[in-house]
């Protein structure tokens, strides 16, 4: 790829070179962008002894998935699989009951503080998990939980403190996002409930949180691609591999002494394909979700 | 408005306070009470269990004069900075601004830009050593060359960064090219008529409306680059020249010697860095707003 092949041509019909030059550029980027996936993609197809003796850049002898079927029931995939749900599909739902509430409180309705609480929310969403994780892994290891919620008896190695985790650091930008979508609803919605007499919960969950379906959406499909990409959270705050989430869990798949890089490419597609499934069905979504976070929406 | 000088039902009261209430109970029990109390224990010498004893600036000094790895921590984040918001951030602007015109194919080189985004920095890190790893991995097979990119301390914090540019390009790429579609079309034409080239329509007319998303980026990417940790910690676990601040503060807990105090140290200054920026952002958020 080089960077420095073209100044940004101008668009002006009339001068087609430029614009050829224009997509032979951009084609080299993209497809520069998708050689490693791809590369990943077919040294998990590889079988080891062959890459090891021709390397990762050479043409094929034998194409196999045994590389996927080992991960998948050597490595006990889906049990990781299962972790993963049993925490993002409720850290997902409950970060947004949370941050849908608090946005509509802080956005609609005009208590006091709603400006200060609005920054420490958002503020809180952009630290760096560093900076807070070592007190709360002593805190974790402090709370007592009762065993049927946690086999650990502690908030620490336990799906909850993973779950509470994901939802208080997401829970921010979440806020942020919502509370700038529900200022964009028109005023008389609320205003005609209010003659009618309805209740801070109706007005809330009835009126503004049908009109929120497509921000939810975009919200729901960026934390879900958030929750599940986590990596730190997991390496810190579980201590038993059987509960690890699966982006975790790949890290088993290297050996103590020795690892096998073409089962790791394969475990790595494995984890890689619900996050890609989702960014294809729901591309609208996760582009929105993104940009709803910067540019004002 | 009316909203103002209703008042509400004890109901209405009772929802709000439950609401609202657990959200500030997790926000500070979570983030921000640790967040500070990380700067308490790192005045301790504590080690987790046992009594705190108060050592005043005993842990930053240690820090600075008797702990190796902080200092190439600082290095390697500051290079990871420099190298996301001078190299990649750039990049990111410039294929935003090629692909905010009429394309055919856009929507091809648009989502390969940004696949990347949607994957986890560990897989991100997995994927980095099948491309370079020093006995075949494909950079050495296409290159000729034997080089331990992985392996060699004096180099690897580059090959790794590129691997993180490849993701920051296509965030950074999203964005702007969304804050493009928010330009104005008038006053590009205004300046075409001028007689402006695209390059200057672009750099005295375009970039300046620009302003907040810029304010945005330059945040993400400070941030991005001082949470830098997943991509490292599945390479190397963050030795061997691959040391960042994130990982030192991890490793002091998850490690083999747990220092708690010695790890909030750490913690302490990412929190002060990353606090500026953070200021600094929201103030261009909130300032926008009135």
């Amino acid at each position: 790829m080089t960077v420095t092949a073209s100044a940004p041509p101008p668009s002006s019909r009339r001068v087609r070179p430029l614009r050829v030059l224009l997509h032979v550029f951009l084609t080299l980027v993209a497809l520069g962008w998708l050689l490693p996936l791809a590369l990943a993609v077919y040294a998990s197809l590889r079988p080891y002894d062959e890459t090891a003796r021709l390397g990762y850049f050479s043409l094929p002898e034998r194409l196999t998935l045994d590389y996927y079927t080992q991960a998948w029931s050597q490595a006990e995939l889906p049990r990781y699989y299962l972790n993963t749900l049993i925490i993002v599909i409720p850290g997902v739902v409950l970060t947004l009951l949370l941050a849908s509430f608090t946005a509509f409180a802080i956005a609609r309705l005009r208590i006091p503080g709603r400006r200060t609480l609005l920054i420490v929310f958002t503020a809180g969403n952009l630290l760096p998990p560093q900076v807070l994780i070592t007190p709360l892994y002593t805190v974790y290891t402090m709370v007592p939980l009762p065993a049927w919620l946690s086999d650990s008896m502690s908030l620490y190695d336990s799906y909850l403190g993973l779950i509470l985790v994901h939802v208080a650091f997401q829970f921010g930008f979440c806020v942020f996002v919502m509370a700038n979508f529900m200022r964009t609803i028109p005023e008389e919605i609320n205003e005609a409930a209010l003659v009618d007499g309805a209740g801070v919960w109706k007005r809330y969950w009835r009126l503004t949180m049908p009109l929120c379906r497509p921000v939810l959406a975009a919200l729901g499909t960026l934390q879900f691609t958030w929750m599940y990409n986590d990596f730190l959270w997991a390496l810190v705050l579980m201590s038993s591999g059987d509960k690890l989430p699966v982006t975790s869990a790949l890290n088993n798949l290297r050996g103590q002494f020795f690892t096998d890089y073409n089962l790791l490419a394969a475990g790595s597609m494995l984890v890689a394909l619900p996050t890609l499934i989702v960014f294809q069905l729901l591309h609208k979504q996760f582009v929105a979700g993104l940009t709803l976070g910067s540019t004002k929406g | 408005m009316a909203a103002k000088t209703r008042r509400y039902s004890a109901r209405d009261m009772a929802v709000l306070v439950i609401g609202l209430g657990v959200a500030i109970v997790v926000n500070v029990g979570v983030i921000w009470g640790p967040a500070l109390a990380s700067i308490g224990l790192s005045g301790t010498d504590w080690s987790g269990i046992g009594p705190i004893e108060w050592v005043g600036g005993q842990n930053y000094h240690d820090l600075a004069a008797e702990y190796p790895p902080f200092w190439s921590a600082v290095r390697n984040n500051v290079l990871w900075l420099g190298f996301l918001a001078l190299v990649a951030t750039p990049f990111g602007l410039f294929c935003a601004v090629l692909l905010d015109r009429r394309l055919r194919m856009s929507r091809f080189y648009q989502s390969a830009l940004y696949m990347p985004v949607v994957l986890s920095l560990a897989v991100v890190g997995f994927i980095a050593q099948l491309v370079y790893s020093s006995d075949y991995g494909v950079l050495n097979s296409v290159t000729g060359l034997s080089v331990d990119w992985l392996g060699d301390s004096s180099i690897n914090i580059w090959v790794v960064m590129v691997a993180a540019a490849w993701r920051h390009v296509g965030y950074v790429m999203v964005i702007y090219l969304a804050g493009l579609k928010a330009v104005d079309p008038a006053l590009k034409e205004a300046a075409a008529i001028d007689g402006a080239s695209e390059r200057q329509a672009f750099f005295r007319v375009v970039f300046p409306t620009l302003r907040p998303v810029n304010v945005i980026v330059l945040v993400i990417t400070v941030i991005e680059a001082l949470r830098a940790f997943d991509i490292v910690y599945a390479i190397n676990r963050g030795r061997n020249g691959l040391e960042l601040l994130s990982v030192l503060v991890t490793e002091n807990i998850v490690g083999e010697a747990s220092r708690i105090g010695f790890g909030s140290a750490i913690a302490v200054i990412l929190l002060a860095i990353s606090v500026g920026f953070i200021a600094t952002y929201l103030s261009q958020m909130f300032r926008e707003e009135r």
